[in-house]
């Protein structure tokens, strides 16, 4: 770990050595284990440590940046000169960055703890312990397990020419299971910033089951049901609806929720949130501007609520940052940053509600039950459509109780067309991680869900 | 660099190590954005680190730092082997690399112009300009341009022997314009989707894209597609253009030949392949007329390079040949599993020079190189003619396809009617979907030479910790009988 300390350093050294109007820098530290598996045994085992900065200089309205982990004297002096460069030169009056926001004075930042020693600490040998625990039940068994687990500890620390300061040491721990027989799969995931809540081989279990249990799938044509979702799938739908509800995307027109800000669009029992201070997830209190997190309703009770800003598309839109800004320049993910996506949520959760999966079953004639979804991508945005297959456990549900499992099935639907049909709410949420976030999702019933092809497995 | 690797190599021989390599990278990139008028991104990125990958107690272990000092890499290379003797508690067999692979040797992309050489005020200008053509059209909303320099040097040494460097460098840009209206957001990219293509080569790849010029045509298409009438859902014979084309063969032949997903180390994630050994060689996986081939060498292509990231050299590797499954994309590792599957002599094994990291934080995979459907014999214009009515479809909008790479749905940009052997009326919303097998079996033509060149894909995802990986696809546009377009939404 770099630490607070040597974090504030860094970040100092730069802002004395800058000579723009204005200067950024941020600070990211990583150090991510994961242990994959397949075929019942340990094929890749991997481990990485690195550190770097990310630089944000203006000089009026010329902004430039610059990532590097090279965190040496040599390095930082190496980025500052390639970020200042931008900032100099005649590249007439177009060069400026029409709708720079400049930087933020500090503000109150409320610190989360997010941070477990015990996932901090998990090493290689824990983690091949707890794997093999699955692979051993999966080998007795027959079956083909396979997966990830991984503890990494991250650090992010925002400063800049304003005095503000901020720095948040986290932990994640995050499991993703399939096990497959000759002809079927099931899947469990689960993630949290305490390693011991990852129970793996609980996890290991409830996917070894839903394998078995999908066993002979059966062909089943598609068309229109009522559906049982998985947490795994709704989180799926959250990702989707969050993902859309960035302040820039709403602003030009390219959600679903521009225009519909106030409307009831969806089922009064759904309701979708961001909340960077949320325990129960994966909190992080500031965004990459150093601004306080603040929880925005996106629905509330069907009803279209607000768009997540940062500084530049609070200002463009005559609002205040919520605290959603992502880096100007991201050094581990070049193509996540500010310019490209706007603001966006990272922490979506959904509203649980009260009632269970077995419920959800007993209260289905006849529909589908399904655990995940795989390979989503948008069809037309405006009204949220997307395609993408079933996987790892399909069922058939008859008469309220799970029947035949069946062959994957491909849906193109409207999400949003999906959530205003729902019937029942989960009463549990589950966490799970998703690229740089983590979402928190219920099961849900849904009246309909439109498959439009189908697998031959 | 040879006391880093050195260094590296020998810490983890003295570990216990039966084998180790290390690579040493020094990426650095240059991203340059406008947007709607305005300077949007001016960013320079450079990442220095090195990963040692070890097999000890005959299980594989690997660390990564960017600590580059003497210091770091004695610590990364005793991890790496702490790492793999983890990995060996769950364990079944001995992991088997085949013959040793003792290359020495380096290699550079060749190019006409540094793109890093090139002025700011040079690349802003040109994305200036293209920008303001796109913005000449009423109702494009959102005008969007970027051009990327990317450059990367990295050393590979291997206990075995292999000592190699490569300068890598690539060049890619691209505009996108969208369209808002009437319940649509439609988008116009050039010259590939995404609003980038990209290859290996200098700054010359960007300047004969022509990006201004090709400004205002692209924003058109992007408004009138607001108003377009909407492709219909149907059974009809489907023309795909090239870049949509590229797309198609990267998920449904490139990810379903990669050896390493075949054997299930992928299963978890993307999933698996409906390429099984078993149909190695009789496997009727399109039409007579279907030749594809994996192809490091060829000049431009995102997955050309001297040797992949086990120290192998780039190779030519046919995977499907009149039409018939006949090669894998592979390593070292996959080429000895599957030698053993087959029973056939493992010293004839080797690998066909595909594993590919991301970056120096990063194992390398079994990724694609460039894989290239070969060009046929008809020209476009004669392509239409003879199809008479149908439709032709460009430039992907969205993908999605299924655990095994069955069942795909893909969207594109832009379509047209073809009607009496010409492109008609635009069409908009353009999806197909099909199952790979009988898809490929259904291609009846496939243009020349002419029409045929390879497209960047720099946004190609794979393995956890995730991967991005840049692969080339050489593709023309070809023909497909009785396709499913559209779909009731």
């Amino acid at each position: 770990m770099i630490g607070e300390k040597t974090a504030r350093k860094i970040a100092e050294r730069v802002l004395a050595a800058s000579e723009a109007d204005e200067t950024e820098v941020l600070v990211f530290g990583l150090q991510e284990q994961l242990t994959r598996f397949a075929n019942n045994v340990i094929h890749q085992n991997v481990a990485e440590t690195d550190t770097a900065v990310a630089l944000r200089l203006a000089v009026g309205k010329r902004v430039g940046t610059a990532t590097s982990n090279y965190v040496t004297e040599t390095g930082l002096e190496r980025a500052l000169g390639a970020a200042s460069a931008a900032c100099q030169g005649d590249l007439g009056s177009h060069a400026e960055d029409a709708d720079y926001p400049g930087l933020p004075d500090p503000l109150p930042v409320e610190p989360v703890n997010a941070f477990d020693e015990r996932t901090a600490a998990c090493t290689p040998a824990e983690r091949a312990q707890q794997v093999g625990v699955v692979c051993r039940r999966a080998e007795e068994l027959g079956v083909n397990s396979s997966g990830a687990f991984s503890t990494s500890v991250v650090e992010y620390a925002v400063a800049n020419s304003h005095g503000l300061f901020v720095y948040h040491p986290t932990t994640i721990a995050s499991l993703t299971t399939v096990v497959m027989t000759e002809d079927s799969a099931g899947y469990a995931a689960a993630a949290s910033w305490k390693v011991d809540e990852v129970n793996v081989a609980a996890l290991g279990d409830k996917a070894i089951d839903r394998a078995l249990r999908s066993r002979n799938p059966q062909p089943l044509e598609p068309g229109t049901f009522p559906v049982v979702l998985e947490p795994h799938a709704v989180a799926d739908i959250l990702s989707f609806l969050t993902y859309m509800a960035g302040g820039m995307m709403v602003s030009e027109g390219r959600s679903w929720m521009t225009g519909r800000q106030g409307e009831q669009l969806l089922s009064p029992l759904v309701s979708i949130w961001d909340d960077g201070r949320d325990t129960a997830g994966w909190p992080l209190p500031f965004d990459f501007e150093g601004m306080p997190r603040q929880r925005v309703d996106i629905v509330r009770q069907g009803t279209v609520g607000d768009p997540v800003y940062d500084r530049r598309w609070a200002a463009k839109e005559g609002q205040a940052s919520t605290g959603h800004a992502l880096p100007a320049a991201h050094p581990f993910s070049p193509w996540l940053n500010s310019g490209t996506y706007g603001p966006v949520p990272m922490h979506p959760a959904m509203a649980s509600g009260e009632h269970t999966v077995e419920e959800m079953i007993a209260g289905t004639q006849r529909g589908l039950y399904v655990t995940r979804f795989h390979y989503t991508r948008i069809v037309h945005p405006r009204e949220a459509v997307i395609t993408g297959l079933t996987r790892d456990g399909t069922f058939l549900i008859e008469d309220g109780q799970l029947t035949t499992p069946v062959k994957n099935l491909r849906f193109t639907q409207s999400y949003l067309e999906a959530l205003a049909g729902v019937e029942m709410v989960g009463k549990d949420v589950h966490c799970e991680r998703d690229g740089f976030s983590v979402t928190l999702a219920p099961a849900l019933k849904l009246s309909a869900f439109n498959f439009t092809g189908a697998t031959t497995f | 660099m040879r006391e880093l690797t050195d260094l590296a190599l020998d810490t983890a021989e003295t570990r216990g190590a039966s084998y180790a390599d290390i690579r040493i990278v020094h990426r650095r990139t240059q991203h340059v954005g406008v947007r709607n008028g305005s300077v949007n991104t001016l960013s320079s990125e450079e990442s220095v680190g090195f990963g040692v990958r070890v097999i000890a107690d005959d299980a594989w272990g690997f660390a990564a730092s960017s600590q580059l000092t003497r210091e770091g890499v004695e610590r990364v290379a005793a991890q790496a082997v702490e790492i793999a003797r983890a990995s060996a508690t769950v364990q079944r067999e001995p992991v088997d690399i085949g013959l040793p692979e003792a290359h020495t040797g380096s290699y550079r992309t060749p190019f006409e112009t540094d793109p890093f050489s090139v002025p700011l005020e040079e690349k802003l200008s040109l994305l200036l300009a293209a920008d303001e053509a796109m913005r000449r059209v009423e109702a494009v909303r959102v005008a969007q341009g970027a051009v990327v320099c990317w450059r990367e040097n990295k050393t590979f040494a291997s206990t075995e022997g292999a000592f190699l460097e490569q300068e890598l460098v690539e060049t890619g840009g691209g505009i996108v314009a969208y369209a808002v209206g009437d319940g649509e957001i439609q988008q116009r990219s050039y010259p590939n989707s995404f609003a980038r293509d990209q290859r290996t080569g200098g700054w010359e790849v960007v300047e004969a894209m022509e990006l201004p010029a090709n400004g205002e045509r692209v924003a058109s298409e992007a408004v009138a597609l607001l108003t377009a009438d909407p492709c219909p859902a149907t059974v009809t014979t489907l023309i795909l253009g090239p870049t949509q084309l590229a797309l198609q063969v990267h998920e449904s032949c490139g990810h379903p030949t990669e050896l390493d997903r075949v054997f299930g180390s992928e299963a978890a994630y993307a999933g698996t392949s409906f390429l099984t050994p078993d149909k190695l060689g009789t496997f009727r996986y399109g039409s007579p007329i279907v030749n594809l081939t994996a192809d490091a060498t060829i000049p431009g292509g995102l997955g050309t390079f001297g040797y992949d990231d086990e120290g192998v050299p780039a190779q030519r590797v046919p995977l499907v040949r009149e039409g018939v499954f006949v090669g894998y994309l592979s390593s070292r590792e996959t080429a000895a599993q599957l030698a053993k599957l087959r029973g056939t002599d493992p010293a004839q094994a080797r690998s066909g020079g595909a594993m590919r990291a991301s970056g120096w934080d990063r194992i390398p995979l079994v990724r694609m190189t460039n894989i290239n459907l070969e060009p046929g014999e008809w020209t476009f214009e004669d392509l239409l003619a003879d199809t008479g009515e149908g439709i032709y479809m460009e430039m992907n909008r969205s993908w999605s396809i299924d655990d095994k790479r069955l069942n795909f749905q893909f969207g594109t940009e832009i379509a047209h009617e073809i009607k009496g052997g010409q492109l008609g009326r635009l069409l908009k919303n353009a999806i197909y979907t099909g199952i790979t097998p009988q898809f490929w079996g259904s291609c009846d033509a496939i243009c020349n030479a002419d029409h045929w060149r390879v497209w960047g894909t720099p946004n190609c995802g794979k393995g956890q910790p995730s991967q991005v990986a840049h692969t080339g696809h050489g593709a023309a546009p070809a023909r497909f009988r009785n396709v499913e377009v559209g779909v009731k939404v």
